[in-house]
C-alpha cells in the first residue's frame, strides 16, 4: 500500500511510494495549506449538512467525514480540462471543483435530482451525482471514448490532454456496470482512472463479503493496472492520482486506485452503522484519521497556531453562510417538473402542464 | 423526386450512411455491426466507408454499449446503438431507463441525449427464445423517452434520419420481418415529421390503427373486409411515443369504430393506452368499444407455435366484425 504520511503524521514514505515521489516533490507548503484549509472546510460542511437534515431541512444527507484525504488528494491531482464522474458522497472533490456547495444541499433538499451544470466552465467538468450505483462508471468510459476518438490525448501538448476520473465505493466493484465499464475501458484503452474508495462498508455489508482479493486487483483480468494506497494520507492520493492521470492523458489507457479509508459517519443520515459495525473497529480508523496526521505534519513543518484558527474560523464561516441559505431555499413552481423532461418540444408535457395550470386556476375561481 | 425501389433494411443502411455523411459526430455502435454488417446487414458497408472509429463493433454488453453511449453523448458525439434481437435489450434496462431517459431531467435541461436505439423487434421470422419479441410498452411508459417504428422502407429511411436529429433519446424499432420486401423510397423529400401518425389507406367503416410489422397485415385484412364490403380505414402510428392522435380522432369522428392491433401482448400496452384514450376523447362518437387485436399475455411461444400467438389477418377482421355488429 503506498503511503507517504503515517497515520501519526511522519513523512516516511513506503517503498511502494518511490515512483510516485517526483509528483508529490512538485508541491509546495502552500499546497500542503489548500489541502488542509479544504480537509477541514468540508468537513465542517458536512457536519452542518448532518445537523440541516437532523433539524428536517434536508431529506438525507450523505455524510463525507473521513474520506477527504482520499478526496481532495485526487482532486488536486486532476487539471481543469479533466471530466470527474462522482458517486455522491465526493462533497470535497465538487467543492475543489467550483461547484458551489449549496448546490448539493438543493439535491438532498427534495429540489433538484441534480444541481448544478457540469459543462459550464466554473463547474470544471464536475459531474452531476449519480445514484444508481455503479451506473455512471459506463458513462465515464463512453466520455473516455469520445476524448480518444477526438484525438486529445497524448498530443505532444501534454497540457492540455485529457482524461476522466470516476469514483465509486467498494459496494460498487460488484455491479455489473463496473465491470462492463472495465471491459469497454480496455477495450478502447481509454484515458480513464478508476477510483475506488474502499470506506469497507456498503451500508451494512463488509467488504470481505464483496472481494475475496483486494480491489485494486479487481482489474487485472480486465487488463487494467492497479495501485491500492492509503486513502486517509492525502499526499498519497495526490501523488498516485498525479501519476495515473498523466499516464491516461499520454496515451497508456486506463488505469485503478484503490484508496483505502473508512466512512466514519452513516451510510446515509437514515442509517445507523452501530448496528453492524464495533466500536473498536471506529475508534481505530479515527486514529488514522486524514486531516489529524496533515495538521499534525504542518505544526511539525512550521505552521503556527494563527493559522489553524484562521482555517477554522473561514470553514465555520462557510457553513454558517450554507446554512442560511440552505433555509431560504425553496421549491420551484409546478411548471418545472414538465420542462426538462426532453430537449425537444413534446405535447404530452405541454397538455399536462396546461391541465394542471387550468386545474390549479380553478381553485383559484371557487375562492 | 427521387425514388428508388429498397428493402427496408437497406433503407436503414442508406439513412445511416445519409445521417453519418451530413454530421461527423454520428457514431454507431452495437455488437457484430462493423466487420460483419449486423445479423441482418442493416450496417452493411458502413465500417468499410466510415472507418472502425465510427462504426464500433463493441464488446458483448448492453447495458456497457448504452452505458458508453450516453457517454459518448456527454461529449458530443450522437451515438446509434444496435440492440441485436428486442429480447436482448433487457440488460440495458437500467441504463436506458434510470439513465438515458432521465439525465435531461436531472441536468435541469443542461444536458441532451441525442441517443439512438435501434431495436429490430417483433415476431414472423421462426426465430429462437428473446427473438422474436414486442418490447415497447416497456419504454413507452418511461418518460423520457421517444419511440418510433416504420412500418415501410421510406418511412425507415427519413425516420431513422429524423431520429438522429433529435436532441432526445429515440428508441428505433424495426420490424424485422420487414426487412426485406421492398418500396419506393423518395430521397427527395420525407412527407410526414418524425411523431406523425398517418393515414395509409381510407375508408368509412371501421378504423384500423396499428404500427410496424402491423400495418401490412392490417393492409391485408382491409382489402379481404373492403372485399366482403366493409371499409376500412388504416392508420400507420408511426410514432408510439408520443403518440399523433389527431389523425386517430378525425378518423374515429367519420368511422364511429376503432381496432387497434399489435404484435405484442395486450395487457398495459400501445393499445390499452390507445383505447382508453379514444374512449376519454370521442366517447359520444363511437358506435362501437375500441377493440384490441394483440398477442397473448403469455411468453412469446416457440417458433413452430408463432402464428397461434401473432395476430394475422382473420384475428383482425373478426375485431371489424365484432366492431360492426354493436
Amino acid at each position: 500500500m503506498v503511503q507517504l504520511l503515517t497515520p501519526e503524521g511522519k513523512f516516511a514514505p513506503s517503498a511502494s511510494a518511490e515512483e510516485f515521489l517526483p509528483y508529490f516533490e512538485k508541491l509546495t507548503d502552500a499546497d500542503f495549506r489548500k489541502f488542509y484549509t479544504d480537509m477541514v472546510t468540508v468537513r465542517r460542511y458536512d457536519t452542518e449538512a448532518t445537523n440541516l437534515q437532523r433539524q428536517g431541512q434536508l431529506a438525507l444527507w450523505v455524510p463525507s467525514h473521513g474520506q477527504e484525504g482520499a478526496q481532495v488528494g485526487s482532486a488536486y491531482a486532476t487539471k481543469d480540462q479533466d471530466h470527474i464522474f462522482p458517486a455522491y458522497r465526493e462533497h470535497a472533490i465538487a467543492h475543489i471543483r467550483g461547484v458551489d456547495l449549496i448546490e448539493l444541499i438543493r439535491q438532498f433538499k427534495g429540489i433538484t435530482h441534480g444541481g448544478w451544470n457540469p459543462f459550464d466552465p466554473k463547474h470544471k467538468n464536475f459531474h452531476i451525482y449519480t445514484l444508481v450505483i455503479g451506473s455512471h462508471a459506463l458513462h465515464s468510459t463512453g466520455y473516455a471514448m469520445g476524448i480518444t476518438l477526438d484525438g486529445k490525448t497524448n498530443t505532444g501538448t501534454p497540457d492540455t490532454d485529457e482524461a476522466v476520473i470516476v469514483y465509486f465505493g467498494d459496494g460498487a466493484t460488484s455491479q455489473g456496470d463496473v465491470s462492463e465499464a472495465f471491459v469497454f475501458a480496455a477495450s478502447y484503452q481509454t484515458p480513464q482512472v478508476f477510483f475506488v474508495q474502499n470506506n469497507h462498508w456498503a451500508i451494512s455489508v463488509p467488504v470481505s463479503v464483496q472481494a475475496r482479493v483486494p480491489l485494486y486487483l479487481r482489474g487485472t483480468g480486465f487488463g487494467i493496472p492497479g495501485t491500492q494506497i492509503d486513502g486517509n494520507d492525502v499526499f498519497a492520493s495526490y501523488a498516485v492520482t498525479a501519476k495515473h492521470l498523466e499516464d491516461a492523458r499520454s496515451g497508456k489507457g486506463p488505469s485503478l486506485i484503490e484508496a483505502h479509508t473508512y466512512r466514519i459517519g452513516a451510510h446515509t443520515s437514515s442509517d445507523d452503522p452501530t448496528k453492524y459495525r464495533t466500536d473498536e473497529e471506529l475508534q481505530g480508523w479515527i486514529k488514522k484519521d486524514p486531516i489529524a496526521r496533515l495538521e499534525t505534519y504542518l505544526r511539525e513543518s512550521g505552521a503556527d497556531e494563527k493559522f489553524f484558527t484562521s482555517v477554522h474560523e473561514q470553514a465555520a464561516d462557510f457553513a454558517a453562510d450554507i446554512r442560511r441559505r440552505a433555509v431560504e431555499l425553496t421549491a420551484p413552481g409546478p411548471e418545472s417538473i414538465f420542462r426538462s423532461v426532453y430537449s425537444e418540444p413534446h405535447p404530452v408535457m405541454e397538455e399536462q402542464q396546461a391541465w394542471l395550470a387550468a386545474y390549479d386556476a380553478s381553485f383559484e375561481e371557487e375562492a | 423526386m427521387s425514388v428508388q425501389n429498397l428493402p427496408l433494411g437497406k433503407a436503414i443502411n442508406l439513412g445511416l450512411r445519409e445521417a453519418m455523411l451530413a454530421d461527423p459526430t454520428v457514431v454507431l455502435m452495437g455488437e457484430d455491426i462493423g466487420t460483419l454488417g449486423g445479423v441482418f446487414r442493416v450496417t452493411e458497408g458502413l465500417k468499410t466507408e466510415f472507418g472502425a472509429h465510427r462504426v464500433m463493433d463493441t464488446p458483448l454488453a448492453e447495458s456497457g454499449i448504452v452505458g458508453t453511449a450516453i457517454g459518448l453523448a456527454m461529449r458530443g458525439y450522437r451515438p446509434v446503438v444496435e440492440i441485436q434481437f428486442d429480447g436482448f435489450i433487457f440488460p440495458a434496462f437500467d441504463q436506458i431507463t434510470t439513465q438515458l431517459a432521465k439525465l435531461t431531467f436531472r441536468h435541469e435541461g443542461a444536458l441532451s441525449m441525442p441517443v439512438v436505439i435501434r431495436v429490430p423487434y417483433g415476431g414472423h421470422i421462426g426465430a429462437v427464445e428473446h427473438h422474436q419479441e414486442s418490447p415497447e410498452a416497456y419504454f413507452a411508459h418511461t418518460a423520457g423517452l421517444r419511440l418510433v417504428s416504420p412500418s415501410n422502407p421510406h418511412d425507415a429511411y427519413w425516420m431513422i434520419q429524423e431520429a438522429i436529429a433529435s436532441k432526445d433519446p429515440v428508441m428505433f424499432f424495426e420490424p424485422k420481418s420487414r426487412y426485406w420486401p421492398k418500396g419506393d423510397v423518395d430521397t427527395s423529400t420525407s412527407g410526414f415529421p418524425l411523431h406523425a401518425s398517418r393515414v395509409v389507406r381510407e375508408g368509412t367503416d371501421v378504423t384500423i390503427v396499428g404500427h410496424g410489422a402491423m400495418v401490412s397485415m392490417i393492409l391485408q385484412a382491409a382489402d379481404i373486409a373492403a372485399s366482403e364490403g366493409t371499409s376500412v380505414e388504416v392508420i400507420d402510428l408511426r410514432s408510439l411515443s408520443p403518440i399523433d392522435y389527431a389523425p386517430i380522432l378525425t378518423s374515429v369522428a367519420k368511422t364511429g369504430r376503432l381496432v387497434v392491433a399489435q404484435e405484442a401482448p395486450g395487457f398495459v400496452s400501445l393499445g390499452s393506452e390507445i383505447a382508453a384514450t379514444v374512449h376519454e376523447k370521442s366517447f359520444y362518437l363511437l358506435e362501437a368499444p375500441v377493440l384490441r387485436v394483440s398477442g397473448f399475455d403469455t411468453p412469446f411461444p416457440p417458433a413452430k407455435q408463432e402464428a397461434i400467438y401473432l395476430p394475422d389477418a382473420d384475428r383482425i377482421l373478426d375485431a371489424v366484425d365484432r366492431a360492426m355488429k354493436y
